[in-house]
């Protein structure tokens, strides 16, 4: 499994990954929004957090659909599935995330606070968001893989996962942000969102697997 | 150890293909499955290894080696993909497949000399050739132990010299107790292996290869 693990982060890696790709997308979804909402200091400060979060969720989106296709389309797929005698399935699809959020996820989370200072956000606000960001964004890779397994078959399947998961990503947006303002603004609570926030990402690392291996399954002709 | 295949039918997208189908092998036996194109060789196959689901009849493997009891468990799958990714070195994807699928047979530099690869190993999937990426493949059989090679069309894009390289190979997989399933179109110089014929209109018999004229 570790040798799953390191064959994915290395393909994330190298030429083609879409890690990069990623970061200028979230880099461009940050560095337009003043120019959107206007020079506001405060406004940019106050709806920060939120910003951050929507477009660190759109960044995570991109790729998503090439978690199984691309396996898909030279025929490993077919081997990972064999293998289920010797590996559950699920745990090869856990795995799976697991390498993709670390190369195409965790830099979002590393240049969080960089574009924070883009927002004019204040320090606490910035740790508190890149903290909720560590901690969700693993769930919104976990239900993007039943997505992508589910649309897996299709050659075009990429804005389809996209529509597919994103209603299913609101809880942890919601949960998420709330808990990055209850840092910052006083009467808001920021344990009890930020409790709930890693219930959401634990509970799809037991569901998300199960639902995609079983996808997967059946996807195979 | 015996491969039996009872009474079995199966299909793509609920058309059958094929139905009552029985074949046995024991080990150190190969069996070709011959056709026309779209007859369900590689139907057949991908139901043998488990990644379709058969409409209906058994597989089962009597008297595995421990480890093999489950068919899909026994069987290496060479299909018309490589499954090689091609920003990664030839050997890199082979220890990641050796690691991957365990019970190490023999070591990557090893195998890749038998295909005839030994020297292009350090370069990516992506530079090599139609036949030298198929030999990689085939190298893929060679690192990992499985019991049953299941193997479609394995000597696509590959030249005579590889092809006879590639039944030598074969011949000594069945040597070892093992159990090769090919379906193509070309002889593959083996001796004297089983013949499945499917028809296009799921009409299937079996035969030996010699009372082929």
């Amino acid at each position: 499994m570790l040798s799953l693990f390191l064959r994915d982060t290395r393909l994330g890696l190298r030429a083609g990954g879409g890690m990069l790709v990623g970061i200028l997308f979230f880099l461009a979804i940050i560095a337009v929004v003043p120019f959107g909402v206007g020079p506001d200091l405060k406004l940019l400060g106050r709806i920060g957090p939120a910003m951050l979060w929507i477009g660190a969720l759109l960044a995570t989106l991109l790729g998503l659909d090439r978690l199984f296709q691309a396996d898909r389309d030279d025929g490993s797929l077919d081997l990972l599935v064999m293998a289920s005698e010797r590996y559950m399935l699920a745990l090869t699809v856990l795995v799976k995330c697991l390498a993709h959020w670390t190369t195409s996820v965790l830099p979002l989370v590393v240049a969080s606070p960089l574009l924070g200072l883009f927002m004019n956000m204040q320090p606490s606000a910035i740790g508190a968001t890149t903290l909720t960001l560590l901690v969700g964004t693993p769930a919104i890779t976990l239900i993007g893989a039943v997505g992508a397994a589910v649309a897996v078959a299709l050659p075009r399947g990429g804005l389809l996962v996209s529509v597919i998961i994103l209603p299913l990503t609101i809880p942890v947006l919601i949960f998420g942000v709330s808990a990055a303002y209850g840092a910052v603004e006083d009467p808001a609570p920021f344990v009890a969102p930020f409790l709930i926030l890693i219930a959401i990402t634990l509970f799809f690392t037991v569901i998300g697997p199960l639902a995609a291996a079983a996808a997967l399954k059946s996807s195979a002709d | 150890m015996r491969l039996v295949a009872e009474n079995l039918a199966g299909g793509r997208g609920g058309e059958i293909l094929f139905s009552g189908l029985n074949f046995a092998l024991s080990g150190t036996e190969a069996l070709m499955i011959t056709g026309p194109n779209g007859a369900g060789k590689s139907t057949l196959l991908r139901i043998i290894a488990g990644l379709l689901e058969k409409t209906e009849g058994h597989i089962r493997l009597d008297g595995a080696p421990a480890g093999f009891e489950n068919v899909d468990a026994a069987c290496h799958y060479l299909g018309h993909l490589n499954a090689m990714k091609p920003v990664l070195t030839v050997e890199e994807n082979l220890r990641f497949w050796q690691l991957f699928h365990g019970i190490a047979h023999i070591t990557v530099a090893e195998a890749l000399e038998r295909v005839q690869l030994g020297d292009i190993g350090h370069l990516p999937f992506a530079y090599l050739s139609t036949g030298q990426k198929r030999r990689a493949s085939i190298a893929r059989l060679l690192i990992s132990y499985r019991p049953v090679w299941l193997l479609d069309e394995p000597t696509a894009g590959l030249d005579k010299t590889s092809e006879e390289q590639f039944a030598g190979l074969m011949r000594d997989h069945l040597k070892g107790g093992g159990i090769v399933i090919a379906a193509t179109h070309l002889p593959l110089g083996l001796d004297n292996p089983q013949e499945l014929v499917m028809g296009g209109n799921g009409h299937v018999r079996t035969r030996r290869w010699e009372a082929r004229s």
